[in-house]
């Protein structure tokens, strides 16, 4: 592999596959690619400064840096440099020395980006996955001006909220569940508990 | 000329920068103290939502200002008089509906500014306002519900919030008194116009205090100065420990 390396360099659908091995570190089912925050893999001419731990260059493929670009779930989420250095660490182990991760804000991830398999492998998890937009959730901008719609439609009646949305029991499939906290163990996640068989469940919150 | 506009915008970002530190910091303190389980992942989890906007925020000025000071170095080696957050959110924690007041005062104001700054021309402001947007109406839903429980609560619960929304009014004012630097940027189209957004707060405020059956706090003269580095006390207090490791180990790294 790193033999290879000398004569060309990997293709991006090559790098993508190595992307989808790197895990969220607080969901280890999820791959960054799953996750859906992953943007671009491409591939940029010489870049001298581009990383300073890299080893100089042997070879004309090693001036090429390769530039991953992610867009981070959450402003505060304590994950994003882990994955950072995660993917990093990942390129390297296959050769790819020169690697610059760019941030992109927008447009926001949004949990519309996850994939099909992502979603599946959280349900099998025991994480309900996120419903998707439009299921009331996240109103588009300027739908709900002031944000307070869902809010006096939620807590009036105490919060049934969960019932409203049907978030189902990722253990029975029961869609009689309530939330319990809109903060979880993590940033991304949700609390609620099924109403059926009355085990406590995270969701990932539609964002 | 540019050069001037160019200072008023780091002003103008520092400031919102400095709302979501300062506040995250606030919130930062129930860590262990809240009072129930849920409630304390909570706050800290909106606190660490706002240490993350704060920290786009600070890069975003840091690269404005040109300096070389780096995002840590704002939030770490500033002192209170640099620092440019409004009053309201560096009061100093007091009981759960105290927080939650202060929380839907600023959640409501934030959620109406980012929403103004999705049309900012710059074009940095908008996509970090885009990001956060996302998480104050979430944050907006969470104290909007808290206030609406405890208000429509039991009378002790009641009287609690409303005394923590009729303590908290005086500070509210400063959010929506524009001064040359809001002017500038309104001017340019870089900020939004504060008179709209207050008389939007203003309605957002009476909804839910409605729902929650209080009563809007009547006028009152209004305590400003955050905007310009004038502090209250609880400020330095706070920096004190936020910045200690910094001040006691210079240029530690994590």
């Amino acid at each position: 592999m790193v033999a290879d390396m000398q004569t060309s360099l990997p293709s991006t659908a090559e790098i993508w596959t190595w992307l989808d091995a790197v895990s969220d570190p607080e969901i280890p089912v999820l791959s960054v690619v799953d996750l859906g925050i992953v943007r671009s893999v491409r591939w940029v001419e010489a870049e001298p400064e581009a990383d300073l731990t890299a080893t100089p260059p042997s070879s004309p493929s090693s001036d090429s840096t390769l530039v991953v670009t992610i867009t981070p779930t959450y402003s505060g989420c304590p994950a994003t440099a882990v994955i950072k250095a995660e993917i990093i660490r990942a390129m390297q182990q296959r050769g790819v020395n020169r690697v610059r991760l760019e941030t992109q804000l927008s447009p926001a991830w949004t949990t519309d980006w996850m994939s099909e398999r992502g979603k599946m492998r959280l349900l099998e998890y025991g994480i309900a996955p996120p419903e998707a937009q439009g299921h009331g959730c996240t109103a588009p901008v300027g739908a709900l001006k002031l944000g307070l719609a869902p809010v006096l439609h939620s807590f009036s009646d105490g919060g049934s909220e969960a019932r409203t949305m049907g978030i189902p029991c990722p253990r029975c499939g029961s869609a009689d569940t309530r939330l319990v906290s809109r903060f979880g163990s993590t940033p991304c996640k949700a609390f609620y508990i099924c109403n059926s068989c009355l085990e406590p469940f995270d969701h990932f919150k539609c964002h | 000329m540019a050069l001037a506009l160019n200072n008023l915008r780091f002003e103008f970002v520092l400031r919102l920068a400095d709302n979501c530190l300062i506040l995250s910091q606030r919130l930062g303190e129930w860590c262990g103290h809240g009072p129930e389980l849920e409630e304390d992942m909570a706050l800290t989890n909106i606190a660490l939502d706002l240490n993350g906007q704060a920290q786009n925020w600070l890069e975003y000025a840091a690269q404005l200002e040109g300096q070389q000071r780096s995002p840590d170095m704002l939030a770490f080696l500033r002192d209170a008089g640099d620092f440019r957050n409004c009053l309201l959110l560096e009061q100093p924690n007091q009981d759960f509906a105290w927080t939650m007041a202060r929380q839907f005062y600023f959640d409501t104001w934030h959620h109406l500014m980012l929403t103004a700054l999705l049309d900012s021309a710059d074009q940095r402001i908008r996509e970090i306002s885009e990001k956060s947007l996302k998480e104050a109406r979430y944050h907006l839903r969470h104290s909007s519900g808290w206030l609406i429980r405890l208000g429509d609560g039991t009378d002790e619960s009641n009287r609690r919030i409303q005394k923590a929304i009729d303590d908290l009014w005086c500070y509210t004012g400063e959010l929506f008194t524009p001064d040359s630097v809001d002017g500038a940027m309104w001017a340019e189209r870089i900020g939004p116009d504060l008179s709209q957004i207050r008389s939007d707060w203003l309605v957002g405020v009476q909804t839910v205090l409605d729902e929650a059956t209080l009563q809007l706090p009547p006028s009152a003269s209004m305590h400003t100065g955050g905007k310009r580095g004038i502090h209250t006390e609880g400020l330095g207090y706070l920096l004190a420990e936020m910045q200690f490791l910094q001040r006691a180990y210079p240029q530690a790294q994590w």
